[in-house]
């Protein structure tokens, strides 16, 4: 594994076939300044697979996420998204991020944008694909997440919940390989927390390779293929949610667990 | 216009003793008609500069070195930091002094009249704050916006064009009605380097027919007048681009 990435040139995905993990992150080191914040990440995700990451907060959970689509670089190690590697100086960012999508916590749509304009602005800008293609999918997209009728209303007219969604409908308009979710329901409101982890769930049944951070341990045990308990920067312990959950083997996974659940 | 109300102000002069002989003299009415199309002009002119000044020096300071980056700070400190009469001086008599004289045929012209220099250092002058203005506004567009639009790809310029400049803009349009309308306040200093704007033409009326409170009158109907019309443009447009939930 080591010798091909060493030996890899530039951006050509040559060493990567279907069958192989779509994301793969080997031995992955990041710093901020002296602080070390992820201290030797590995772990793979195939296609059509369901990750949930938990842990405690300032584990490093968000800058791994982070790190996946290239809005922070590694210092060292290997992350590759269907062979594109992210720690290469000549990576060709844009061909990844077009691999990945991300949600954020705090939503981050654009407040100048209606909910329709937010899905297609990206679309009709990066694909360059024709208005009335763009805005029938976006519309369809609208309304994969329940939000007929909100496609002319502005993010500052839509609760959390809301916009949230729109933010996933966002992502999906670029037709990505992966999804990313970091706390995308951390800053809802109890009852609007559910319509989006609906959404993510029927997009994780219909086949969507999901990385999902989460605090929500049950919908993560219902979701998840596999379960990575990160603490430190480190990654403690990880396997299928009934183990996890139900045997977990580290102390701190289970001191982790037993405030959570 | 002036057949229509000459009568009504000769009349008044006649009954009254209040002479607005800009309105029922022809002389002194084209006077007054050219000192308001000056005035309106320098506004214009000095406005438009002192926004093209402030959005590139901003962006400037955004991307600029270190030595561009402190030489649009000098250029700040040093223009919001002097009385904006002596910025007039200084360029018509300090600058003007080095620039050639045209030949007109038989009479010579500064190449750099008087109105196009009280254009460029009051351009200057609302420059020096539109820079500041526009670089909180774009400094305040939050990180975390630019950031889902990389993650979608939009490049650098994509993501400035139709993410940074619209939020920038709004966010920074009330600072910026305010400057602009003060901008256009300062105008009237022009007449200290004798732009025949509406100040210094009023002025010369007053000096020729001693009617000072007269004109003192039309001079501040039509700075108010003036004023009042540019603020109404600005805070439509404030109207216009307002969001919901989105600023105050
Ligand atoms: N931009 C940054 N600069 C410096 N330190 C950071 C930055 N972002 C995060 N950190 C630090 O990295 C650690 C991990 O943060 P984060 O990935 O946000 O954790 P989590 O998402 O698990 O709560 C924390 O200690 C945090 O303070
Ligand atoms: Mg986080």
């Amino acid at each position: 594994m080591l010798s091909l990435i060493s030996t890899m040139e530039g951006n050509v995905p040559r060493s990567w076939t279907p069958g192989m993990p779509i994301v793969s992150l080997r031995d992955v080191r990041k710093f901020y300044g002296s602080l070390e914040v992820l201290k030797g990440i590995s772990l793979d995700v195939r296609k059509g697979e369901v990750i949930c990451i938990i842990g405690p907060s300032g584990s490093g959970k968000s800058t791994l996420i982070r790190c996946i689509n290239g809005l922070n670089g590694i210092q060292h190690g290997s992350i590759r998204v269907e062979g594109l590697e992210v720690n290469d100086p000549k990576l060709d960012v844009l061909a990844l991020r077009r691999k990945v999508g991300i949600v954020f916590q705090q939503y981050n749509l654009f407040p100048h944008k209606t909910a329709l304009e937010n899905v297609m602005l990206a679309p009709l800008l990066v694909l360059k694909e024709p208005r009335r293609q763009v805005e029938e999918r976006a519309r369809e997209l609208i309304s994969k997440v329940k939000l007929q009728g909100k496609e002319n209303s502005y993010p500052g007219e839509l609760s959390g919940g809301q916009q949230q969604r729109v933010a996933i409908a966002r992502s999906l308009a670029m037709c990505p390989d992966v999804m990313l979710f970091d706390e995308v329901t951390a800053a809802l409101d109890p009852e609007t927390v559910k319509e989006v982890l609906v959404t993510i769930k029927q997009l994780a049944s219909e086949g969507m390779t999901c990385i999902l951070v989460t605090h929500e341990m049950g919908f993560a045990r219902e979701v998840a293929d596999h379960v990575y308990f990160t603490d430190g920067g480190v990654i403690v312990e990880h396997g299928p949610p009934s183990e996890l959950f139900n045997d977990a083997k580290d102390p701190r996974t289970r001191r982790f667990l037993s405030q959570v659940l | 216009m002036f057949e229509l109300i000459a009568p009504f102000f000769h009349d008044l002069y006649d009954k009254t003793g209040l002479n607005f002989n800009i309105f029922y003299d022809r002389y002194e009415y084209d006077r007054f008609l050219s000192g308001a199309v000056i005035s309106l002009k320098l506004m214009f002119g000095a406005i438009l500069l002192s926004l093209v000044i402030g959005i590139l020096g901003a962006w400037a300071q955004g991307v600029g070195s270190r030595v561009l980056r402190g030489a649009i700070n000098a250029y700040i400190q040093a223009f919001r930091n002097t009385p904006p009469m002596i910025q007039l001086l200084f360029f018509y008599f300090g600058l003007g002094a080095f620039t050639p004289q045209v030949d007109m045929g038989g009479y010579t012209e500064p190449l750099v009249s008087a109105f196009a220099w009280a254009m460029i250092a009051l351009g200057i002058f609302g420059g020096a704050y539109n820079v500041e203005i526009f670089r909180s506004g774009l400094e305040a567009v939050p990180r975390p916006t630019l950031e889902a639009s990389e993650s979608l790809c939009l490049s650098k310029w994509q993501t400035y064009r139709h993410v940074t400049l619209p939020l920038a803009f709004r966010i920074c349009l009330p600072s910026l009605t305010s400057n602009l309308i003060s901008l256009a306040k300062t105008t009237s200093l022009a007449y200290v380097i004798s732009v025949p704007e509406m100040t210094y033409v009023l002025n010369q009326v007053w000096s020729d027919t001693i009617n000072v409170p007269e004109m003192m009158l039309i001079l501040f109907v039509f700075y108010v007048a003036v004023v009042a019309l540019l603020g109404a443009g600005l805070h439509f447009l404030e109207r216009k681009l307002a969001l919901p939930g989105f600023g105050r």
